[in-house]
């Protein structure tokens, strides 16, 4: 084999794909040819979790981090940088703050306090190459429990590593594997759910993009625990490209023979099929999953039985998420006891987040638990866009609640999360900033959950569709202070009835963001006033006559007629046209109207 | 492509395998290793830049140093090419001009295996921008 000299690593994510990095890697390749660069690897990789500047290209063995590269630029980087050995400055990482060019991605803010666990080979290897995964100690950690250890003691590593589910609930990861290994059955199923449905969450799709045979390794180790020879994903098909790196990851760990029968002279056997969702947000809830599986609708059931006892096709089965899975191979290789030295008493190990909202860094990082909201969007996340102020940060999607600036140095752990009104969740962090409506937000996240309910519990179908109804009408400035206890009683009503963890969370926005910002309501019902100028309806746009000179732009720019006056006198807008587009206060070059 | 029988099966393809990712893992813990810089301007490449640095990817291999080696522009000793500049760790980095293989070879025997100076090193006469 040729010796490389230099390996190039294109970003291969969803998100970089779309600004065309296919192109970028393959406009590499061309020219690397042409010159007859034969000692240059080009290399196309799951997410480096940098979205924000995607396209990203790294260089090694030198670290040089290059951002927003677009096809144009790929004979520059090869002309400056692989044949002269100079870094093109335009291309690097400029630090908002000192406003400086970042050579190497060890100096990025972004990448200082993250640790890398799950994402260990993400952005590192070429997720549709077996072979570099194995380099990476893929399979090992199968092939030592398999030769080395008994179901029991591996079941007992996981349990004392103290990992915890990490698609939201966070159950020990560990005691759900020995529930199910205790029941006996002719067929066990081991089962990933890959229904990742939080609106701004892609933590599992990058791990399934970027480290398909984590996942893979950690269903068999799985499999070995409880005893069961099959595994089945269940993936939406809104995922085309894990769906795809997955099916060729199988495929190589099937030619291997480390999927199938007889795994490493073991004796033992276990193999992986997929499964399709539509993409309900109700199927990433287990026996919804599971229904959805057997081919029946995607609804849920009361447990118990639990899946450990009666799953899919009415055998015993586990289900764990894609994160949890890709913490177990390291678990094993590097042991318990060094997983539950990272992070807090009851919160072990690393949690991955996809930052997202109006911070200036939005993607997908991977820190310690116990770590610092402050940390996470000042450092990590380089601050609020803008530099406007932050208001509140969003954690565990539809189901979980808001974090505000008090919550900045509580350390982030699942029992702190919970104390603080909100909840891990899967991992979608969305920051919001002054101009975020609480109201809004609120409103927001049930409108989700209305369209996501799959209607079979009346809490959840009809409950949380007045509770939207009610936060409409408090958008709408047609609110009372009666509306807003209403909210609270019948979000307590459908929190203690509704069926499953949707219904039962649900109400969770809407409490949270009432226990935080209860003046925020109470200004929309009682002043009739959105505080953050989000709410249209409670919104005026007005002309101050002492400014305004009479040049005629906001009346020609307003798309309805609503704004009247003579050349050179002060305007009006008649508020009973106006839109409030805004395209007005745009337009004017003297600060004549604002919003009141 | 065959199937893999044993764990020991495994290991032997896992350590096969390494060398494809090696540059990448010596990227992530640069600091730790020597850093051999090899000026490869128009000058330094007419005078043989290329060569010096085939050499020294090879020989770190063969001699299982782990070390990275990277080109650079020119480094202005333009009249002292090829040049390279070596960062044993923990230690400053050193220039040494008028590397031909020979000069290379000693280098890496007595330099960089056993941390002995040897003739050529141009001496410092400017300050890095620390980033």
């Amino acid at each position: 084999m040729a010796k490389y000299k230099m390996h190039i690593l294109v970003c291969g994510g969803t998100g970089c794909k779309a600004s065309n990095s296919g192109g970028i890697a393959k406009r590499f390749e061309e020219v690397l040819k042409e010159r007859g660069l034969e000692d240059v690897q080009v290399i196309t990789t799951g997410c480096f979790g940098f979205c924000e500047k995607g396209p990203i290209v790294k260089i090694l063995p030198d670290n040089t981090f290059y951002v927003e590269v677009k096809e144009s630029d790929v004979e520059t980087i090869i002309e400056e940088h692989i044949v002269k050995g100079r870094k093109v400055t335009k291309l690097l990482f400029t630090d908002p703050k000192s406003e400086k060019h970042i050579e190497d991605s060890k100096h990025m803010g972004f990448y200082k306090k993250q640790m890398r666990i799950a994402l260990r080979n993400c952005g590192f290897i070429d997720p549709e190459n077996i072979d570099e995964a194995i380099a990476r100690d893929a399979y090992a950690a199968l092939g030592q429990v398999l030769n080395h250890m008994t179901p029991e003691s591996t079941i007992e590593e996981v349990k004392k590593s103290g990992l915890r589910g990490r698609g939201g609930g966070g159950f020990p990861t560990g005691l759900k594997w020995f529930f199910a290994s205790k029941n006996k059955a002719d067929q066990k199923y081991v089962v990933c759910n890959a229904d990742e449905g939080d609106p701004g969450a892609f933590m599992d799709r990058s791990i399934l993009e970027g480290d398909p045979h984590s996942v893979l390794e950690a269903m068999a180790i799985c499999g070995y625990c409880i005893g069961a020879d099959k595994g089945l994903i269940y993936i939406r098909a809104e995922y085309p490209l894990a769906i795809e790196r997955l099916k060729i990851a199988i495929k190589q760990a099937r030619e291997y023979g480390l999927l199938g029968s007889d795994i490493m002279g073991s004796g033992f056997n276990f193999d992986i099929e997929l499964r399709y969702g539509a993409g309900a947000f109700v199927c990433g809830e287990e026996t919804a999953l599971i229904h959805s599986m057997e081919g029946e609708r995607g609804e849920p059931t009361v447990k118990p039985p639990f899946p450990a006892e009666k799953g899919y096709m009415g055998k015993p089965t586990n289900v764990n998420n894609v994160e949890t899975f890709a913490n177990i191979p390291p678990i094993i290789l590097k042991g318990a006891e060094w997983f539950s030295s990272i992070g807090t008493e009851k919160s072990k190990g690393t949690k991955v987040f996809a930052l997202a909202g109006k911070v200036n860094n939005v993607g997908l990082i991977e820190v310690p638990m116990g770590i610092t909201l402050r940390e996470v969007i000042f450092e990590i996340g380089g601050g609020i866009k803008g530099g406007k102020a932050f208001k509140a940060v969003q954690t565990g999607g539809p189901s979980g609640g808001c974090l505000t600036a008090k919550h900045l140095d509580t350390p982030i752990d699942y029992d702190n999360l919970i104390a603080a009104g909100s909840m891990m969740g899967s991992g979608g962090m969305i920051v919001m900033d002054e101009d975020n409506c609480m109201v809004s937000i609120a409103k927001f996240y049930l409108d989700f959950t209305v369209e996501e309910s799959c209607g079979k519990c009346t809490p959840c179908r009809v409950g949380n569709k007045r509770l939207y109804e009610l936060l409409d009408k408090i958008t709408k400035g047609k609110g009372t202070m009666e509306d807003i206890d209403q909210l609270k009683n019948l979000a307590n009503v459908i929190k203690d009835t509704a069926l499953c963890g949707l219904g039962q969370t649900a109400p969770n926005p809407v409490l949270s963001t009432i226990d935080n910002f209860y003046d925020e309501y109470v200004a929309h019902v009682k002043d009739k006033k959105c505080p953050s100028g989000e709410c249209k309806a409670l919104l005026n746009y007005v002309i101050n006559p002492d400014k305004c000179i009479g040049c005629t732009a906001c009346a020609r720019v307003c798309p309805v007629g609503a704004i009247t006056g003579t050349v050179k006198k002060p305007h009006v807008i008649d508020q009973s046209k106006c839109i409030k587009c805004g395209a007005c206060m745009e337009k004017c070059k003297f600060n004549a109207i604002s919003k009141m | 492509m065959s199937k893999i029988k044993s764990l020991a099966d495994l290991k032997k393809m896992s350590s096969e395998f390494k060398s494809k990712v090696d540059l990448r893992e010596k990227g992530d813990t640069i600091d730790k290793l020597v850093q051999i810089k090899v000026a490869m301007a128009t000058c330094g490449i007419a005078s043989g830049a290329k060569e010096v640095m085939d050499f020294f990817i090879d020989e770190l291999d063969k001699n299982g140093i782990s070390g990275v080696v990277t080109q650079t522009g020119c480094m202005g000793y333009c009249y002292a090419e090829p040049t390279i500049e070596v960062t044993v760790p923990g230690k400053d980095p050193i220039v040494f001009g008028y590397v031909n293989i020979d000069k290379a070879r000693e280098i890496l025997d007595k330099y960089i295996k056993n941390g002995e100076l040897v003739e050529g090193i141009i001496p410092v006469n400017y300050e890095t921008v620390d980033k």
